[in-house]
């Protein structure tokens, strides 16, 4: 018997890798669509990464038909199998999500922070976020601000 | 150290479960529901409170199906853990009884009740598993189970903006669950457990290099979660879109929960401090950037949940000194934050039903048309910009001290950061207060009546937050006490495997294995030696370099681990 190979597989890891690329790709799409289908695919590729954490692929881990030495680890394939359906509910969900946004706009494309856009508009323009009543009407220009100060000695300084 | 008491830890999370299936089980009758969603809450804060008197003696431990520790899982509630709880079940209470009264009077349109009590029920559930948890694996369930609930929540009605808005949340959302069950990959990989004390004793032992690499990304996984600055534009976007109740209790938990996970695994996994200056300027950008982003709001909700992120920083300010008196603060700023957001959105929540808006333009007079809701928009309001005498003052004053006692320029530096955020929140509610209250009362403002137990449960927790200020004396003693427990390992390992190796409960397998195959040097000896470790850890608080190079401790961790991991 050859002494038990520790070490996980290579093929394993490039999968991995291959899959977490693409779906991080599709991730930075802008249709909703595409977006689940890349959390699908790194969601798949995280859980092989679990896989691989696990160490070498062995025999069923039960007591009397595989030796101990040979043994696969079960702990993350439990876990493994956790996150699958964690991802099958929330995949459902989302679909669900994409199918509502495709009823009401007609696309499925994630959209903007529309209030953030006003707030940035509003400060390139320079213009005040709202008025209120203390802030009152300001005069245009020095001049107008001095025409306006009632000057009670007026006469004497003789401004004909 | 299990008292009779620990039969008591896993009702938080199994009683609003209970609760969501019988609720939804009963989906046609909406009185019904209610009545089990309060009977739920009601009993699960009661379990909370008795656990938080009982773990000031020691920690709780219990271990589910009674499978020993490192081989079962098992739920600790410890100091930190059942005052978060305790704060959130109320909180969670208070809202339950406002979004009752709004169904009642809006006929459910906004709240959807067949679906609204089951899933705040399950989110709930989530959070409690969070805080209880005693393995990282359970932990990320646990976060699921309320992400779960809440992307169901904030697209409840499915109107065009919360689709849009929940778009965002439930991506970001996923993202950062990817990125937590990759760290729990490689944290398996490296050490073969999952279990927090079995953790807290074999991470000191890995390569520098690769623990960093972990906490860097249990980290960055929190991080989202938690809206620290980077990785917190999706929160102002997409919160204020829910109904009220909601947001608030959204506001109010679901990122304290991601501020608790940093806590628990940057004290227990990775002390020492090796990211401090990171987390340091992290709270300093978080804060300011925050703040400044809530000055620049025009919407009220808006505004809100800008000052949200900006006192995430406080918190992150306290977790960064690592110090005792930071931790302490941190945890006290964590408590009174839960209470005090959750109650502002609430009565913000109020505001647009009376005011018909929730933009800063079209809201005004409302300090003459509804007094009573100007006080109750006033006492959360100077609460959060740190006015004294209320409680966010003595917070923001035990950082300020922590601050200054712990002396390195940057966390003076963020002292300063924090004093101008206080004054820049001031600022930004002022400037609501302003608005929304004291300016001539808009023509066509509609005759609304505020409901009475909307009002009141508001109310109730705006005076929760000032009795947190009243009682601050016993209260900042016992964060106190929890940070020192936090600081102090050895106990909570102690408290979990009580004699380094197994928890009580039954994994005969195992330990026959421990004798036969890891058993070479003897299982006594083992058992001894690791019992060593811990004692070292128990005198010794911070000290990873003790266990290091503790050669004997190193030799046992690392047959323990082959035993574990074939």
């Amino acid at each position: 018997m050859s002494p038990p190979v520790t070490a996980p597989s290579v093929t394993l890891v490039i999968v991995v890798a291959a899959l977490i690329a693409v779906g991080v790709y599709l991730l930075l799409e802008r249709s909703l669509t595409r977006v689940i289908i890349g959390l699908i695919l790194t969601g798949n590729g995280v859980n092989l990464l679990l896989l691989v954490a696990g160490g070498a692929a062995g025999g069923p881990p039960i007591v009397g038909m595989t030796d101990p030495e040979r043994m696969s680890d079960p702990l993350p394939q439990a876990m493994v199998l956790t996150a699958i359906v964690i991802t099958l509910g929330v995949t459902a969900f989302l679909l669900a999500m994409a199918y509502r946004s495709w009823q009401l706009n007609g696309h499925d494309e994630v959209q903007d922070d529309l209030e953030d856009r006003r707030v940035a508009r509003r400060a390139a323009l320079d213009r005040a976020a709202y008025t209120d009543a203390d802030v009152g009407t300001e005069p245009e220009s020095l001049d107008e601000a001095a025409a306006e100060v009632h000057d009670e000695t007026g006469d004497v300084g003789g401004r004909e | 150290m299990t008292t009779d008491l620990s039969w008591l830890l896993p009702l938080p999370v199994v009683l609003p479960l209970f609760g969501a299936g019988l609720a939804l089980a009963l989906w046609r009758h909406g009185r019904a529901q209610g009545v089990i969603s309060v009977i739920a809450l009601s009993l699960s804060l009661a379990a909370s409170v008795t656990m938080l008197v009982a773990a000031d003696s020691g920690p709780l431990v219990t271990e589910l199906g009674s499978w020993a520790a490192p081989v079962g899982i098992n739920l600790v509630a410890d100091r930190v853990s059942t005052l978060m709880l305790t704060v959130s079940f109320a909180v969670t209470l208070a809202v339950l009884v406002y979004s009752l009264a709004q169904g009642v009077e809006d006929g459910d349109a906004e709240t959807p009740v067949a679906i609204f009590h089951p899933t705040y029920l399950v989110l709930t559930a989530g959070v409690a598993d969070a805080f209880l948890t005693g393995d990282l694996f359970n932990l990320f369930v646990g976060f699921e189970v309320l992400l779960a609930a809440s992307y169901v929540l904030i697209t409840l009605g499915g109107t065009g903006e919360r689709i849009r808005a929940g778009t965002i949340y439930v991506v970001v959302s996923l993202l950062s669950s990817l990125l937590f069950l990759t760290a729990i990959g490689v944290v398996y990989a490296a050490t073969g457990t999952l279990n927090l004390a079995q953790l807290a004793l074999r991470i000191p032992e890995l390569d520098p290099g690769l623990r960093m690499v972990l906490q860097v990304m249990l980290l960055l996984a929190f991080a989202i979660k938690a809206a620290i600055f980077p990785l917190s534009a999706w929160l102002p976007d997409s919160y204020p879109t829910a109904p009220a109740p909601v947001t608030a209790v959204f506001a109010g938990l679901l990122t304290k929960v991601g501020v608790y996970a940093i806590i628990r695994t940057q004290t227990l996994l990775f002390p020492g401090g090796l990211l401090d200056g990171w987390l340091m300027g992290l709270a300093l950008a978080t804060m300011l950037v925050g703040i400044l982003g809530a000055v620049a709001q025009n919407d009220i909700k808006r505004l809100v949940s800008f000052t949200l992120v900006s006192h995430i920083g406080f918190m992150l300010f306290g977790i960064s000194l690592s110090s005792e008196a930071g931790l302490g603060a941190a945890i006290f700023y964590v408590t009174h934050h839960i209470t005090v957001q959750t109650a502002l959105f609430l009565v913000v929540g109020l505001v647009e039903r009376r005011g018909g808006s929730t933009s800063l333009n079209d809201l005004g007079g409302l300090a003459k048309v509804a007094p009573v809701l100007a006080v109750l928009f006033f006492i959360p309001a100077m609460n959060l910009a740190g006015v004294p005498p209320f409680s966010g003052f003595l917070g923001k004053v035990g950082l300020i001290e922590a601050g200054v006692a712990d002396g390195r320029p940057l966390a003076l530096v963020l002292v300063a950061g924090g004093v101008v955020t206080s004054l820049l929140t001031l600022y930004a509610l002022v400037k609501a207060w302003n608005k929304a209250f004291w300016q001539p009362v808009p023509e066509n403002l509609p005759p609304v009546h505020l409901p009475r137990r909307m009002v009141g449960s508001t109310a109730v927790l705006v005076s929760f937050g000032v009795i947190i200020a009243v009682f601050a004396g016993p209260l900042y003693g016992y964060t106190e006490r929890a940070a020192a427990l936090l600081r102090d390992r050895g106990q909570y390992v102690l408290a979990v495997l009580p004699d380094g190796q197994r928890g009580e409960g039954e994994s005969a397998d195992v330990t026959e294995d421990a004798s036969d195959g890891v058993g070479e040097p003897g299982a006594d000896v083992v058992e001894a030696a690791d019992t060593g470790a811990i004692d070292t850890l128990a005198t010794d608080a911070g000290a990873t370099d003790t266990l290091a190079t503790d050669a004997e401790a190193t030799d046992t961790l690392a047959t323990d681990a082959e035993a574990v991991a074939p």
